[in-house]
């Protein structure tokens, strides 16, 4: 167990790399508390993996460093960081029963027999591979192969960090949903620090208590769930987390009032944006309602999604997502958007540039 | 339901009649004089199973098949580690990966006799390349028409340098298919190099190794034209494999008859030693 530093942490695939987007990772500081639950959530090539495999030691980093408890294990092998970690397709070895499969981590770090059996009949109870541990792990179905890699994973009790790399990916919707509750009761149960990786936020959001968000190389945001939702610190958090995702306009700002398609549009509290800042104004669909007052919009689809409906609008040529419950209106009808104020924020050159109002919240 | 279509068999009868013309059909003439005696002018007598009888008593016989067994048992023994050895040894990926492979295919392009001939001049005592070195540089006697042991390790050298890259090119088929997940999850698991091997790579390599070994016995366990081109069967009867005893008998003495049976019992020793190992290899799979 280790509290875990990663210190101006950059690392290019490229032997000279020269402009920053020769960097799989830029410029990274983190620090990833003892005992947490994280999900590292973004689009599929932003350098999650690579992140993870600096972590476990399978790739060293082209500049920076990684501590575990403030001790500097950069240069050291995996076996040598006292990490586990799971990928994204099952690897199980063919030749081995499930029993010797799990059973694999603990000898090769020469452990006795009777803790060996001790440790992978628990892990086997609690992944459901009993009935299974003398079967060759060769035949197994693809969602048992991965439960088998997720328990080699597991089944050291001393590991600083347990990594996911989408371990999911190839399991069944269903058992999906049961093998995550899983995990979550697992990391309650054994309080190792767990890392889960996914670009899914459903995923991500039911797994971790802190998510990072990443995109292209960075870290965008780390935040619980609810602070993810409410006040995404870049649009790109705004746009990826939430279904659909938030509204981000166009805006123009002068004199601290910021305007879209020509109206003044009231927003959470005073702008902290630079002059001459790229602005736009974000607001989720779940706040825009549909009233009597407001912006004027052409309804262009209108989506029955179950518990509420997802109305399409267009605005001076940007579109404007509104949820709302009960049947919406017509495609085709002229509407009027009200958004709600202390959750309509700015944002300059992608990052939150409004202040939420004293008292407000 | 499945329904029937007898249509099927029309589409496969091509092939029926190819595999009877070409392997069939002349394997019963063989049958035929297997059974039978001839003294010229196409005048055949019975003769049952006597020609069998002969063979599979015959001391000759036996020398040959033992000795065809040896040489089957040493090249298989050198070539197959020592093709997973350089399977293992050659990059992945990189520009180097086209060179080690067209490096590795050059011995097999060249024809059989060719190989012969070349070993045979390569290894002359006074002027083959290999021949005077060993001879006039390290001074050791080395001459394969003399000396049996020479020619056995002569003829097996030549045997591995010619056929250890069909080895190494389906090893290397089967190590590059490894997915890198693979060797990740090794590392974290903290696994030895040694089990690495023995858990992810052999088992990976095994289809195709089962295939390189079973190409590699049935072929030379049949070999004929190299130790034939550089030994002719020699010195004595030394190097006479079983394909080379056959021909003697067949064509230097003309009994039919004992080189049909021969050639049968020949036939169904590679035909039961090859179903063996297959079937021992793959008999996990199945299950
Ligand atoms: N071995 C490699 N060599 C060169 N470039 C690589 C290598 N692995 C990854 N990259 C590049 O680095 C970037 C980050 O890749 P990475 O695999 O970390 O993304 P990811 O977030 O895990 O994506 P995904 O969700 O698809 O798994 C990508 O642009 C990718 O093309
Ligand atoms: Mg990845």
């Amino acid at each position: 167990m280790a509290k875990i530093t990663l210190s101006k942490l950059r690392h290019s695939y490229y032997p000279n790399p020269k402009t920053l987007d020769d960097y799989a990772l830029k410029e990274i500081d983190l620090d990833w508390t003892d005992g947490g639950a994280y999900a590292l959530l973004g689009p599929s090539g932003c350098g999650k993996s690579t992140l993870l495999n600096i972590i476990s030691g399978l790739l060293v980093p082209s500049e920076g460093r990684i501590l575990f408890d403030g001790q500097d294990v950069t240069e050291l092998p995996p076996d040598k960081r006292n990490i586990a970690q799971v990928f994204q397709f099952p690897v199980i070895y063919d030749t081995m029963t499930v029993y010797d499969n799990l059973a694999f981590p603990l000898r090769n770090r020469g452990r006795d027999e009777a803790t060996v059996r001790e440790r992978v009949t628990a892990i086997a109870e609690m992944l459901e591979l009993s009935d299974l541990l003398d079967r060759k792990a060769a035949h197994l179905s693809p969602d048992n192969k991965q439960k088998i890699s997720m328990g080699r994973g597991l089944v050291r009790q001393d590991v600083n960090v347990v990594m996911f790399d989408e371990p999911l990916t190839v399991i069944d919707p269903h058992l999906k949903w049961k093998l995550r509750s899983k995990l979550k009761e697992l990391h309650q149960r054994v309080r190792a620090t767990m890392i889960y990786v996914t670009h899914d936020q459903t995923e991500a959001l039911t797994f971790a208590d802190q998510v990072v968000v990443m995109q292209e190389g960075e870290v965008v945001q780390i935040g619980t769930p609810v602070e993810l939702f409410d006040r995404p610190a870049h649009t790109f958090v705004g746009h990826f987390i939430g279904s659909p995702g938030m509204n981000i306009l166009p805006a123009e700002v002068s004199d601290g009032v910021a305007r879209f398609a020509g109206q003044a549009i009231p927003l959470e509290g005073p702008i902290t944006a630079a002059p001459g800042a790229r602005t736009e104004i974000g607001i989720r669909p779940e706040f825009v309602s549909l009233g009597q007052f407001g912006l004027p919009a052409t309804v262009t689809k209108v989506s029955d999604v179950g518990r509420h409906t997802v109305v399409e609008c267009e605005v001076a040529g940007s579109r404007v997502n509104a949820i709302v419950s009960g049947p919406g209106p017509k495609k085709g009808a002229i509407v009027q958007l009200e958004f709600r104020r202390d959750q309509t924020r700015l944002y300059a050159d992608g990052w939150l540039a409004s202040e939420a109002a004293e008292g407000a919240a | 339901m499945k329904t029937e279509n007898q249509k099927a068999w029309f589409f496969v009868l091509p092939v029926l009649l190819l595999v009877a013309f070409n392997a069939l059909i002349p394997m019963m003439t063989v049958v035929n004089y297997s059974v039978q005696e001839t003294f010229g002018d196409n005048v055949f007598f019975w003769q049952g199973l006597d020609w069998f009888e002969q063979i599979l008593r015959s001391d000759r016989f036996h020398a040959a098949l033992g000795r065809q067994f040896l040489f089957t048992f040493l090249i298989l023994i050198i070539e197959v580690p020592l093709g997973i050895a350089i399977a293992l040894s050659m990059p992945r990926k990189g520009i180097w990966v086209p060179v080690c492979l067209v490096l590795m295919a050059l011995p097999m392009l060249i024809p059989w006799n060719v190989v012969g001939a070349m070993w045979n001049i390569f290894t002359l005592p006074d002027i083959g390349l290999l021949g005077y070195f060993l001879n006039h540089v390290m001074g050791i006697d080395y001459d394969m028409t003399q000396d049996p042991l020479a020619a056995w390790i002569t003829i097996v050298t030549m045997d591995v340098w010619h056929w250890t890259s069909l080895v190494v090119l389906l090893s290397y088929a089967g190590l590059v298919s490894i997915p890198d997940a693979y060797y990740q999850a090794a590392k974290i698991d903290g696994a030895s190099n040694w089990a690495v091997f023995r858990f992810i790579q052999l088992p990976k390599m095994k289809t195709v190794l089962t295939i390189a070994i079973l190409l590699r016995f049935m072929d030379s366990f049949n070999i004929y034209t190299e130790p034939f081109v550089m030994t002719g069967g020699g010195p004595g009867n030394s190097t006479t494999l079983l394909s080379i005893d056959l021909v003697k008998i067949a064509l230097g003495q003309f009994d039919l008859g004992p080189a049909a049976a021969m050639s049968l019992i020949y036939f169904a020793i590679t035909l039961l030693v090859s179903w063996l190992f297959y079937t021992l290899m793959t008999k996990d799979d199945l299950n």
